[in-house]
């Protein structure tokens, strides 16, 4: 299936959860200062492993910035 | 006690320091690190953004440095943004303090009013501690207290404008008004803006671009700081009125007659 992650369109296995979204891309997904929205809406650390992605969803990943 | 030695409590927080620093525009880590070291800060802001996994984290110069995060919503202009973005700060960061930002123009990024304190009452009712960039208006930051923010955070000017203070006399009333903590969170482009903030009688003052995009970004984090120092000084210290006319320091009691004296001067004393 095809997953949007931070804009790019990305071929990922059937019924993959956020967490194995993460690690397919190499993203630090056990660092401090990480956090994912899925279809707009936050997806709590703790959830990561047990909420699937959907073919066509849009992920966000986003970490900090210097900024403010 | 100096006023120096009375911490700044926000939420129950003390902090050491009255210059928060806001860490946007800084050429690289390295000078973020010293310009951290000599501002003395113990709160900084970072912003969210997608990830990009080849970068060094800027948590690490924060962490290192021991000082405490306090992300912002940057670049949200909507409420709802600004709330998806707060919350996931609060799990990028395990912290419920947000500094939020909900802008309404692009060129001028002036604070928009209304989805503001729309996005302050809902995160506050969702147990964020909220410290919101507004404008100097004080029915504003009434309202924004009135829906329990934590602290207020009128502009001096425009973020990054370097245009210091533009309506002492708004901020004055904000400050007289005000039941929580003031902190200046824009406009400041050199330090003399700093300690006129904190002579108003700002609690702290946030500055990003004044120290960053400065020639020499370590001297001015030192210049601001001590410049917030010596305004916390100078306003517990008590300034004397402005007045139209000069007073005379000095006694007119005592002046020496100097006249040379002349034939009918003579004996006239």
């Amino acid at each position: 299936m095809i997953v949007a992650v931070n804009g790019t369109a990305t071929e990922i296995a059937e019924g993959a959860t956020v967490a194995a979204v993460l690690v397919h891309l190499n993203l630090p997904s056990a660092a401090r200062g990480v956090a994912v929205a899925l279809q707009g809406e936050v997806v709590p650390r703790a959830q990561w492993v047990s909420v699937a992605v959907r073919d066509g969803d849009r992920i966000e990943v986003v970490g900090a910035i210097q900024g403010g | 006690m100096s006023a120096l030695d009375d911490p700044l409590l926000i939420a129950g927080r003390s902090s050491s320091s009255r210059l928060i620093l806001g860490t946007g525009g800084f050429a690289n880590h390295d000078v973020l690190a010293a310009a951290l070291h000599a501002s003395g800060a113990d709160l900084c802001t970072v912003a969210l953004r997608r990830l990009d996994p080849g970068a060094r984290s800027i948590l690490d110069v924060l962490d290192a440095a021991g000082v405490t995060v306090l992300p912002n919503t940057a670049g949200c202009f909507t409420a709802r943004d600004a709330v998806i973005t707060a919350k996931l700060a609060r799990e990028a960061f395990e912290t419920d303090w947000i500094k939020l930002e909900v802008i309404g123009d692009d060129r001028t990024l002036l604070p928009d009013a209304a989805e503001l304190l729309e996005a302050a009452e809902t995160l506050v009712d969702d147990g964020f501690v909220v410290l919101p960039y507004t404008t100097d208006d004080p029915v504003l930051a009434r309202r924004l207290e009135d829906v329990g923010c934590a602290a207020v955070m009128p502009l001096g000017s425009p973020i990054g404008s370097g245009m210091g203070i533009q309506n002492a006399y708004n901020l004055s009333i904000l400050i007289e008004r005000a039941g929580v903590p003031v902190i200046l969170d824009a406009g400041v482009g050199t330090a003399s803006d700093a300690a006129l903030a904190m002579e108003l009688g700002c609690d702290a003052v946030l500055c990003a671009s004044a120290i960053s995009r400065a020639h020499d970004p370590v001297a001015m984090a030192r210049a601001i700081a001590t410049a917030v120092e010596a305004g916390r000084l100078a306003r517990a210290a008590g300034r004397i009125p402005r007045r139209r006319y000069a007073e005379a320091s000095t006694t007119d009691v005592g002046m020496p007659n100097l006249a040379v004296p002349g034939p009918e001067a003579v004996g006239a004393e």
